[in-house]
């Protein structure tokens, strides 16, 4: 299996920092806050390998550092420290050495992201086949024709209904708007996707139809995934490896399928308990 | 030079009314945008003594080209006896002793406008200054001048063009009119300031030196001689200039001398028809000398 992602010593700390930070802060300490400097140490040293067409999870109590996780890694927040390469069919970019037009490159081209939040990922202002549209023009694609096509084949593939490929997201469901976010994120086939919690907050039968789409896109296009929830229930269903997060650092890593049978960390065997 | 020139009251001002150094200033701004076409070079504007949005920008970079044997045009919406057109003139005479004045396209050898680009193709000898309201074309797309700044750099001009999608969506064209945003030199996209449509197609490979100056916005740009300018759009759905046909599919002819290769302002008639006349008036001028010499000759 080829390797996509390689996430060595992660760490993003808000505010100035002391050298009090790391020792009094994680799992350990019980806080992610520096008593000292009052720095938030969101996360630190967070190592992972990610794989071609795997899903990673992402799991942890909330402000554990997960959204963290992937804001950094698609540069929507530069890290502290750490590094992360990218392994692109020949070429491997060095992430965060990347001058900030590189970094828009594979932003654009190579990567995806879904947020929680819709308003993050769509420009509510123009229309659905436009948000896909904004994407494929940063990538170049010139022909309207062309550019129209592809949107509304990635708005039927994500089931987003044709007859609203002209209308504005900001008038659709919550479902509705992830769907149309997924299939922007997916406009330019990147072999790397971000999704940080983008069930959250929906109806069940939403969320399982939203959860089979992204099964169904995994299998069809081999799309390598970074799975952020706090949801057990959708690292059961669409991950194969996880990471546990507490504080800000990762606890255990592992098969999902062994974490959630057989935790090792304490945390976690209470995270699997209170979920059952 | 005589740099010191004295008005009616017995004020002196400056040759130009600039000081040296404000237009030595200037100077710097517009070899810096020609150097980078299209690039908005910000630039100290100064004072002048009419409202801003009166081609104040636009005045400062004419004040700061001036030699003493210029042949100035000073045009407005293409026509030199507009009121704004007059006064920039009669401040451009006042100001500068010996410089001389025409409306003649083909005598001139800098031309100041708003809104249009004369008809008559523009010489290698000429210079072109437009006076822009809204300097950024990404103003509409995006609120913070920081982010812009990094968009023209990257050349991401992808919301942009997602504006232009939208319109071919709702309308089925792009509907734009004035102020049609254009790709100079592979990179940097303009305002090119609101010439129509029609005018667009003039700065790509144009002989002369076309400079635009933005007074409030204090911004310098420029489409350098025989550079490349490409009006956005698709490779399926062109650019187009505006349309002069009538119901019957005919050119519609200049009610005065009837052109019909010009760009047509529309009037309404007291009996309220519709008429058509070149909206540039040195042009109609020189269309309605032309054939009433071809008249007035012999067979
Ligand atoms: N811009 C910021 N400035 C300061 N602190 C921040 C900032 N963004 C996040 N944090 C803090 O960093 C920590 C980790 O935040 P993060 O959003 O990564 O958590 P999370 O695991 O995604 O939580 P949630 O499940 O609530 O989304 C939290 O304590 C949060 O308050
Ligand atoms: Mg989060
Ligand atoms: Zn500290
Ligand atoms: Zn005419």
């Amino acid at each position: 299996m080829n390797k996509i992602l390689e996430v060595r010593g992660l760490s993003k700390i808000y505010g100035p920092g002391c050298p009090q930070c790391l020792e009094s802060t994680g799992p350990e300490a019980d806080t992610n806050l520096c008593p000292h400097c009052g720095s938030v140490v969101a996360i630190h040293d967070v190592s992972f390998d990610l794989f071609e067409g795997e899903i990673l999870g992402v799991m942890g109590e909330s402000g554990s550092g997960k959204s963290t996780v992937v804001k950094t890694l698609y540069f929507d927040q530069a890290p502290s420290s750490g590094e992360a390469i990218f392994f692109d069919n020949d070429r491997q970019y060095d992430l965060f050495s990347l001058n900030a037009a590189q970094q828009r490159w594979l932003r654009n081209h190579r990567f995806g992201m879904v947020y929680q939040n819709p308003n993050l990922g769509l420009n509510f202002n123009i229309s659905a086949g436009g948000n896909i549209a904004e994407r494929l023009l940063m990538s170049d694609l010139m022909d309207y024709g062309a550019i129209r096509e592809r949107a509304k084949a990635l708005l039927a593939r994500t089931e987003v209904l044709l007859s609203r490929v002209d209308d504005l997201p900001k008038h659709f469901s919550g479902g509705m708007q992830q769907r149309v976010q997924i299939a922007k994120a997916l406009a330019t086939q990147p072999p790397l996707l971000f999704l940080d919690e983008v069930t959250t907050g929906l109806d069940l039968s939403v969320q399982a139809r939203i959860l089979d789409l992204i099964l169904e896109i995994q299998q069809e296009l081999k799309t390598a995934m970074v799975v952020v929830t706090h949801d057990l229930g959708v690292i059961r269903l669409l991950t194969g490896r996880a990471i546990v997060m507490k504080y800000g650092r990762v606890i255990e890593t592992g098969l999902t399928d062994q974490i959630l049978e057989d935790p090792q960390h304490a945390y976690t065997q209470r995270l699997v308990a209170s979920a059952l | 030079m005589n740099a010191m020139s004295h008005n009616q009251a017995g004020n002196a001002y400056n040759f130009g009314f600039l000081d040296e150094y404000a237009k030595k200033e200037v100077r710097r701004a517009i070899l810096k945008a020609i150097a980078i076409p299209g690039y908005q070079v910000p630039y100290a504007s100064r004072e002048m003594p009419m409202g801003r949005g009166f081609g104040t920008g636009g005045l400062q970079l004419t004040l700061s080209l001036i030699g003493p044997n210029e042949v100035v045009k000073v045009i407005d919406q293409g026509s030199d006896d507009s009121v704004n057109a007059v006064n920039l003139r009669r401040f451009i005479e006042m100001t500068c002793p010996g410089v001389s004045t025409t409306t003649a396209t083909a005598e001139c050898t800098l031309i100041q406008s708003r809104h249009r680009i004369p008809e008559l193709p523009l010489t290698a000898r000429q210079i072109l200054v437009l006076q822009v309201p809204y300097p950024d074309p990404l103003v509409v797309v995006e609120p913070s001048e920081d982010k812009r700044k990094t968009m023209h750099g990257e050349a991401d001009y992808s919301r942009l063009l997602v504006k232009l999608y939208e319109d071919i969506v709702k309308f089925g064209e792009i509907t734009i009119s004035h102020r049609y945003p254009t790709r100079i030199n592979g990179h940097y996209v303009i305002d090119p300031s609101p010439i129509p449509r029609w005018d667009v197609p003039k700065l790509n490979d144009s002989a002369a030196l076309i400079l635009f100056g933005a007074g409030r916005e204090k911004k310098i740009y420029a489409v350098p001689p025989h550079t490349k300018a490409e009006p956005l759009a698709f490779s399926d759905v062109p650019f187009r200039v505006e349309d002069f046909r009538d119901e019957q599919g005919r050119r519609r002819a200049c009610a005065r001398c009837g052109c019909v290769d010009s760009f047509l302002d529309e009037f309404v008639t007291d009996s309220g028809s519709k008429t058509y006349q070149c909206s540039d008036s040195d042009w109609c001028d020189m269309q309605l000398r032309k054939a009433r010499q071809t008249q007035g000759e012999p067979a």
